[in-house]
């Protein structure tokens, strides 16, 4: 077991910087996930980690050496593969062992690793099987079988999820979970989908265009963004971002969003805000849960506003409202019993305690 | 629901039949792809026929104007004196033993050839794999005179004798086969995920245990398909022993039969069409056993998986 380092990693295809410089320290039985939208550099860089892509500049190290020469084979590394890449022609066992028989290890030894992994992935019945007997969810736990048996100092996950359908998904991100909670090897997981990364990660990194744009752990990264990339990025519906104007009052701020649509800065954030009051080009970060039905006793910070209502989404415990707002089209969470209409009026509240102001360079403030 | 279900029914949608149906359509398709077979049946198959019942007959019955698609007096002379005649023998142990050196040298050369040009990226393989394909489009007949050139100069400079070996077809016909197996094979070694050799790789494969412990097995059906090809090839192979060889104890079996069955003007027609079927028998019994390979080798990429 082992940390990862990188330090100002590159990679460049000729003229295109895939990877533009990149700093990450991954600690020992950490689960890391780089999470981006596709090209971003997510892969290259997990492609660098193991070996198969060479770094145009800066250093990789694990367990504290530098491997920017040393090839896959001796990283100790292992990593699944987006389409599993067993191999056909040998059993599900075979699969598993075959690193473990190039490197000669004792048939007694390699037998009771194979056992031991196929117990932990609810494999055994399936070892004498070739791949294409194997359902999608069943390669895929061989295809992490065959990186436990070797007992690798790191992990590597390519989008291992993908090819899988929306219900399997759920239940092998759970089961990757558990395989982790039991084997605790340091793991490096990419992938597009940021429910993954939420769910699975002690830490979640954030790429774009080849640079990291937030590290954090999954409830931070969701709190407190520290991009507007971020911010729209994790979360699902995804954050509502709304033009803004912000005015000086009498006692305070407003955001000033339409003629009609005036909403008051919570006291409490006004003094961070404060400075910003006639800046152009900032826009206001509030997430649908954050855009509700108005109640009879609502806290302070929470301001209502008349809107009409494009359509509506019933998700049976929830709502989800869309409507246009200063040419934007926003979303909000209601109450199934709130009486949302496709194409009717409606009162919703926008609890501003929670937030974002953006800056035109796409910062939080 | 079960009252959307009733009213439905009486909007059950109509036959328009005017337009036809599929299965009309499969029928006609049927009834054509039928008629070519039978004219390319009938096309392919009658010369082996006839060949077939012309061995049967006597030289008397050959000459004789007589039908010549029926065998009046069927008799196996031409097949037993074909099979006790020693030279007969040795024509078709030369096309053996050229045949399986040469199918042999060609795997071994044109499967690394293969492994190399379609992963290992290096400087200029991709043009090198189209000079391997360009190489296989020019033809024998423009370079056995060259070639027989050249092996003469080669004896008069180092005195060793290259024409009238049987051994020296074993240079000469994987000069035929090579390209053409390499390219094949490059094409089955393209339909392989990358992620096969990758996941070799991390697993401490070196590239020679990736090519022999994944990509032999799971292209098996490609290097089927090629081992057909060059042993089609090298069996079938007519002017280069015709050029290279002469001697009787060195001749292959399709050079064998002609030179010795055609005396000046006398063709022994029973015995070159005895002789001529009796060789193509191994090609055909290796067809039938691996023709599933072969086709699967055909098509190799045309679909994943």
């Amino acid at each position: 077991m082992a940390g990862v380092t990188l330090r100002n990693v590159f990679k460049r295809y000729g003229d295109v910087e895939a990877v533009r410089g990149i700093n990450l320290d991954i600690a020992d039985e950490e689960f890391v996930v780089l999470v981006g939208p596709s090209g971003c550099g997510k892969s290259t860089t997990l492609r660098m980690i193991a070996g198969l892509e060479d770094i145009s500049d800066g250093d990789i190290a694990i367990d504290g050496y530098v491997v920017n020469d040393v090839p896959p084979k001796d990283r100790d590394i292992a990593m699944v593969f987006q389409n599993y890449a067993l191999y056909p022609h040998m059993t599900v066992a075979e699969n598993m062992s075959f690193g473990l028989r190039l490197k000669r290890y004792p048939k007694a030894e390699i037998k009771s690793r194979v056992d031991e992994a196929a117990r932990i992935l609810d494999i055994r019945e399936l070892l004498e099987r070739k791949p294409k007997a194997l359902s999608g969810g069943q390669r895929q736990r061989v295809a992490m079988g065959r990186a436990i048996v070797r007992n690798p100092k790191v992990f590597l996950f390519d989008e291992p999820l993908s090819n899988l359908d929306a219900k399997l998904r759920v239940q092998m991100r759970t089961e990757i979970k558990k395989v982790h909670l039991k084997v605790r090897t340091t793991t490096v997981y990419v992938t597009h989908d940021q429910v993954e990364a939420m769910t699975l990660a002690d830490r979640v990194v954030v790429m774009n265009h080849g640079l990291i744009e937030q590290i954090g752990p999954p409830n931070e990264l969701y709190h407190h963004p520290r991009t507007r990339f971020v911010a729209g990025f994790i979360g699902s519906p995804a954050m509502n971002f709304i033009p803004a104007q912000l005015r000086a009052t009498a006692g305070g701020l407003d955001l000033v969003v339409s003629d009609s649509i005036v909403l008051p800065v919570p006291p409490a954030r006004v003094e961070r805000y404060k400075g910003f009051a006639g800046q152009a080009g900032l826009v206001l970060g509030l997430r649908p849960e954050h855009i509700t039905e108005t109640s009879a006793t609502m806290e302070p910070g929470v301001a209502p506003f008349a809107i009409t209502l494009d359509v509506i989404e019933p998700m049976g415990n929830e709502t989800l409202v869309y409507f246009t707002l200063a040419g934007e089209a926003l979303c909000g969470r209601v109450s199934p019993n709130a009486g949302a209409a496709d194409g009717q009026p409606m009162r919703l509240a926008a609890n501003l305690n929670h937030m974002h102001l953006i800056d035109a360079a796409g910062m939080v403030l | 629901m079960t009252a959307a279900t009733v009213t439905s029914n009486k909007g059950a949608p109509s036959r328009k039949t005017a337009y036809g149906s599929m299965s009309r359509d499969r029928t006609w398709a049927l009834r054509w792809s039928y008629f070519f077979l039978v004219i390319f049946a009938a096309f392919f198959l009658l010369p082996p026929i006839y060949m077939f019942i012309t061995s049967l007959k006597t030289s008397a019955e050959i000459s004789a104007a007589t039908n010549p698609w029926w065998v009046y007096n069927p008799t196996l002379a031409n097949y037993a004196e074909l099979l006790t005649k020693p030279e007969y023998l040795v024509f078709f142990r030369n096309s053996v033993v050229v045949s399986t050196f040469v199918v042999t040298i060609t795997m071994l050369i044109s499967i690394p050839a293969a492994f190399a040009l379609s992963r290992m990226r290096f400087w200029g393989s991709a043009t090198l794999a189209t000079g391997v394909f360009l190489t296989y489009l020019v033809p024998d007949t423009l370079l056995f005179i060259p070639l027989f050139k050249m092996f003469a100069v080669f004896h008069e400079v180092t005195g060793i004798q290259l024409l009238n070996r049987w051994w020296v077809l074993l240079v000469v016909y994987p000069t035929l086969t090579v390209p053409f197996c390499t390219w094949i094979m490059i094409g089955y070694f393209a339909s392989i995920p990358k992620e096969l050799d990758e996941a070799a790789i991390i697993d401490g494969a070196s590239w020679f245990q990736t090519l022999t412990r994944i990509f032999i097995p799971v292209a098996l059906p490609g290097i089927i398909a090629a081992t057909i090809f060059a042993f089609t090839v090298s069996w079938a192979q007519f002017l280069y022993p015709l050029a290279f060889t002469t001697s009787v104890d060195q001749l292959v079996l399709p050079v064998g039969i002609i030179t010795t069955l055609i005396r000046g003007d006398v063709f022994a027609w029973g015995q070159i069409m005895t002789g001529a079927l009796l060789g193509a028998l191994p090609p055909l019994i290796i067809y039938a056993f691996l023709m599933d390979y072969y086709i699967a080798g055909l098509t190799a990429g045309a679909t994943k998986g």
